[in-house]
């Protein structure tokens, strides 16, 4: 990856350097000269492409890489367009600005599995248009017909001559070349680099250790900031001893934050030191009495309400009440932390009137804001690098450690970097929603689905994150995957009731969808197992009019052997859902050790329909990466409540799937050529409830509440 | 001061003897693939060689290190069957945990180049990964060992 350069940088650099903009009426690619213009409001152009004399294609990735491939898969795109060789072809990090925001939504953000979605046809076009300067430049350079000559490889060819020069020598010439509004993109089947398993472009200094992310920012004389928080939601510091934190060797300055009493430090021990010698003592929080029993009772307890309709098909009511049988579920699913590897973190320096912002972020705009709101600064004079993110999965999507950090650098007047513990990290997180469901279901007498009620009990995200999104009082995510469901039943009745809690929610990797595929995935197969009827062709049943969930359950039933004798475990089970525009099936092959309740996933068969494939190998190490979390919140995550506040703190008490637990993931892609779909979130949806419907099928044991743990298991044994 | 001997090279530094070699080893001495994941040794984002053996560093003070031989994943050279296979089979996602993972691989390796399946799943349990690559992993140490058998 190439360091960071500015846009005034960037522009100054020689060589045909591109960018394209949304406009009303599409794209439009625009040459440096158009693009550096200064056009308040105007065209903002959000895609960069330099062809550079020492024959390097540059694509800057706005996009940030957070183990999901963006670094390979969009810049693979460009370079398709363009006829570029591969190993000319380097990336960098876009810094955040307007000229890098997303062209759907206007802002610079990585999320909800839009990537290569929203950036994919600026990103063809840009790389076509190139590819169409660089050959009239060649073309103009020869006197030749611009249609005699060949874009190949980083060259520009002339077969009847024999000639050819490289995108290097031609690039200064293409870029006095009158941008092409409307460049010609390549067909389907001229593809050279689309659709193949392209080595990923970050994974050399990943395995080196070379790889910069947040936390391995250094800046010169900076401090190291840690920070005592409060035990419990809405606790205020009762006491502190700020002078025994003072004469710890190395403390510089003492803050007071909004998210607690922060210590400035030479060195990261020091700052830990300084921090545990204030003692603080903090105030009964908002709701002490709360824990994880008294959560799980106020989630069940919302069910006797009345909820704000969703989707309403025919007369659920009446037909359940017609019905031949009957099933009535209640579900309840845990708050999740996110548990990225590289715990927060951000480093901040203000000087001379300008910031700089070191973060792992998926939120490119809002360390933008952020830093513009606390420093008073103008946007330009803020700098922001984006390093790579040792996981995201939503959580970066968060602002709350850049506040702290740029806080912190201005009233220490020094550059601080912050580093959250495991221990912060797990107790401070915006929590995958806690919810509970029950669910009505009605079959008739052949066997079909007649009717389906659902009320879904769940905190909101989109209140707190995106409130216009939140519509007639619907969070979008708590119904996501469930007012959508696409399974043919004629009396539909979804239910949404809104709760709100002291615990603060945010994006999980798949959102809504990872706790309604449970529901939704689980009660299909109760209702299959009610009339009697297999559950593959139960599902298949009910879809007949809609051939894409269909072809999916089919691949993956198919190559799991479904209804063939097993190879490993002692059943199977399986679960399709449709989320971010991919329709994903999975069949898991279970085994249930009768003694120590424990589940073992032997194997997973996934199948996928994203629409087209950029990137196989990609596409195959997203399915199993959401599999694998997916499985991991299934068996073992949950958080715990105590005292007003979180209980769970580290590994020691919120596991995540380790090695042992880890099950052999086989993906099958099917390409169904319809529009691109996501691939970071749809693996994770489907597993938890292939999981729980194989331990039916295993066991008889029907598990309504995650996660499936030992003890979970052995209590429902004793009720079978 | 303490004295440190790592990838080969002498290091003094001035730091409290009592600090965990990780945060020596990352902040003072800036050798940043060795990583920060939880600081009670139950990831193993932080794993070097000690003499040779997979330690988590997070767990160790840098002041009881005297004339020990600390290796990183620096240390550990770019053709070294366990990064090679690495690169081959494309494990990483995010990255963030990969050093830990390659350096405990190493270190099965070292002391059984044919690890049964088991073995793997045992000896790498301590490595925890959240973008999910433990399939590809298993699958990099096998190949990692039919290479460095040759």
């Amino acid at each position: 990856m190439r360091t960071a350069m500015s846009r005034r940088e960037f522009l100054k650099a020689a060589g045909l350097t591109l960018a394209v903009t949304m406009t009303p009426s599409g794209y439009r690619i625009l040459s440096a000269a158009e693009a550096g213009m200064d056009e308040p409001g105007a065209f903002q152009p959000s895609v960069w492409l330099q062809v550079t004399p020492d024959n390097i294609v540059t694509v800057v990735v706005s996009k940030s890489e957070m183990g999901q491939g963006v670094y390979t898969s969009l810049p693979m795109i460009v370079a398709d367009e363009l006829e570029a060789d591969w190993k000319q072809v380097r990336v960098q990090a876009a810094p955040a600005g307007d000229g890098y925001r997303d062209p759907v939504w206007g802002t610079q953000a990585t999320g909800g599995s839009t990537s290569i979605r929203h950036m994919h046809e600026p990103l063809r076009k840009a790389g076509a248009a190139a590819r169409e300067m660089l050959i009239t430049a060649a073309a103009n350079e020869w006197g030749v017909p611009a249609g005699e000559c060949q874009a190949d490889l980083g060259k520009v060819r002339h077969p009847k001559t024999k000639r050819a020069m490289t995108y290097g020598e031609l690039c200064l010439k293409a870029a006095k070349v009158p941008v092409p509004e409307n460049p010609e993109l390549k067909k389907e089947n001229q593809f050279r680099y689309i659709g193949s398993p392209m080595p990923r472009v970050d994974l050399k200094e990943k395995i080196s250790g070379s790889a910069r992310f947040g936390m391995d920012t250094f800046v010169p004389g900076m401090l190291y900031a840690a920070i005592a928080r409060p035990p419990a939601y809405g606790a205020k510091a009762i006491s502190s001893d700020q002078e025994a934190a003072k004469k710890v060797s190395g403390v510089r300055n003492i803050v007071q934050l909004e998210s607690g009493i922060a210590v400035c430090a030479d060195t990261l021990d020091a700052a830990w030191k300084g921090r545990d010698s204030l003692k603080v003592k903090w105030g009964d929080g908002q709701d002490p009495g709360m824990n994880t029993e008294s959560l799980e009772r106020l989630f069940l307890g919302r069910l006797d309400q009345e909820g704000i309709k969703a989707r309403d098909d025919g007369d659920a009511t009446a037909a359940l009440n017609q019905s031949a049988r009957k099933v009535d579920a209640t579900y309840l699913l845990p708050f999740l932390a996110h548990v990225t590897m590289e715990p927060m973190n951000c480093t901040a320096s203000i000087a001379d009137g300008k910031c700089e912002i070191w973060v792992p972020t998926q939120n490119q705009s809002g360390v933008l804001k952020t830093a513009v709101k606390i420093t008073g600064l103008k946007p330009e004079q803020i700098q922001v690098h984006t390093t790579y993110l040792g996981g995201g999965f939503g959580r970066r999507f968060e602002l709350d450690v850049v506040e702290e950090a740029v806080h912190l650098a201005k009233a220490a007047g020094k550059p601080v970097k912050v580093i959250w513990t495991r221990e912060e990290d797990t107790q401070h997180d915006f929590y995958r929603p806690g919810n509970c469901c029950r669910i009505q279901g009605g079959i008739d007498d052949k066997g079909n689905m007649t009717a389906w009620s659902h009320k879904v009990v769940c905190p909101s995200i989109f209140a707190r994150v995106f409130p216009d999104e939140v519509k007639e009082g619907i969070d979008p995510a708590a119904v996501e995957g469930i007012s959508n469901m696409e399974y043919e039943i004629p009396n539909l009745h979804v239910e949404y009731i809104r709760i709100d809690t002291p615990v603060p929610v945010g994006f999980w990797r798949s959102v809504g969808s990872s706790h309604n595929a449970f529901t939704v995935e689980s009660f299909v197969d109760e209702l299959a197992h009610a009339a009697g009827v297999d559950p593959l062709t139960f599902r298949l049943n009910h879809l007949k009019k809609h051939p894409r969930p269909r072809r999916v359950l089919e691949v993956a039933a198919e190559k799991a052997g479904w209804g063939k004798a097993l190879t490993q475990g002692d059943g199977r089970g399986i679960a399709m859902h449709f989320s971010f525009g991919s329709y994903v099936a999975q069949v898991a092959e279970v085994s249930l050790d009768r003694k120590d309740g424990t589940i073992k996933v032997h194997r997973v068969v996934c199948a996928v329909d994203c629409g087209h494939v950029i990137n196989p190998d990609i596409v195959k190490a997203q399915m199993t990466g959401g599999i694998l979390m997916g499985l991991s919140a299934a068996l073992k995550e949950g958080m715990s409540f105590s005292g007003g506040g979180v209980e769970s703190s580290n590994f020691h008490n919120y596991d995540i799937l380790r090695m042992d637990e880890a099950p052999e993931v086989e993906v099958h892609i099917v390409e169904s050529g319809e529009d691109l779909g996501g691939i970071g979130e749809p693996g994770v949806p489907p597993i938890a409830p292939a999981v729980a419907n194989a331990l039916f099928a295993v066991s008889g044991i029907r598990l309504r509440r995650l996660p499936m743990t030992p003890a979970a298991v052995l209590g429902a044994m004793k009720k079978v | 001061m303490i004295s440190l001997q790592i990838n080969g090279k002498h290091h003094e530094v001035d730091v409290n003897p009592d600090v965990p070699l990780l945060w020596v080893i990352r902040e003072h001495l800036q050798l940043t693939g060795t990583k920060f994941g939880c600081g009670i040794g139950m990831c193993g984002a932080c794993t070097v060689h000690i003499d040779g053996k997979a330690e988590r560093s997070c767990q160790i003070e840098a002041g009881k290190l005297n004339g020990k031989k600390i290796t990183t994943i620096e240390g550990l050279p770019e053709n070294h069957p366990v990064k090679e296979a690495w690169l081959k089979l494309q494990v990483p996602q995010c990255g963030y945990c990969q050093p830990g993972q390659i350096m405990q691989a190493a270190a099965l390796l070292s002391g059984d180049p044919k690890p049964s399946e088991d073995k793997i799943r045992q000896f790498m349990n301590g490595n925890l990964c959240r973008c999910g690559t433990y399939p590809q992993i298993r699958k990099a140490i096998q190949l990692a060992g039919k290479e460095g058998g040759k």
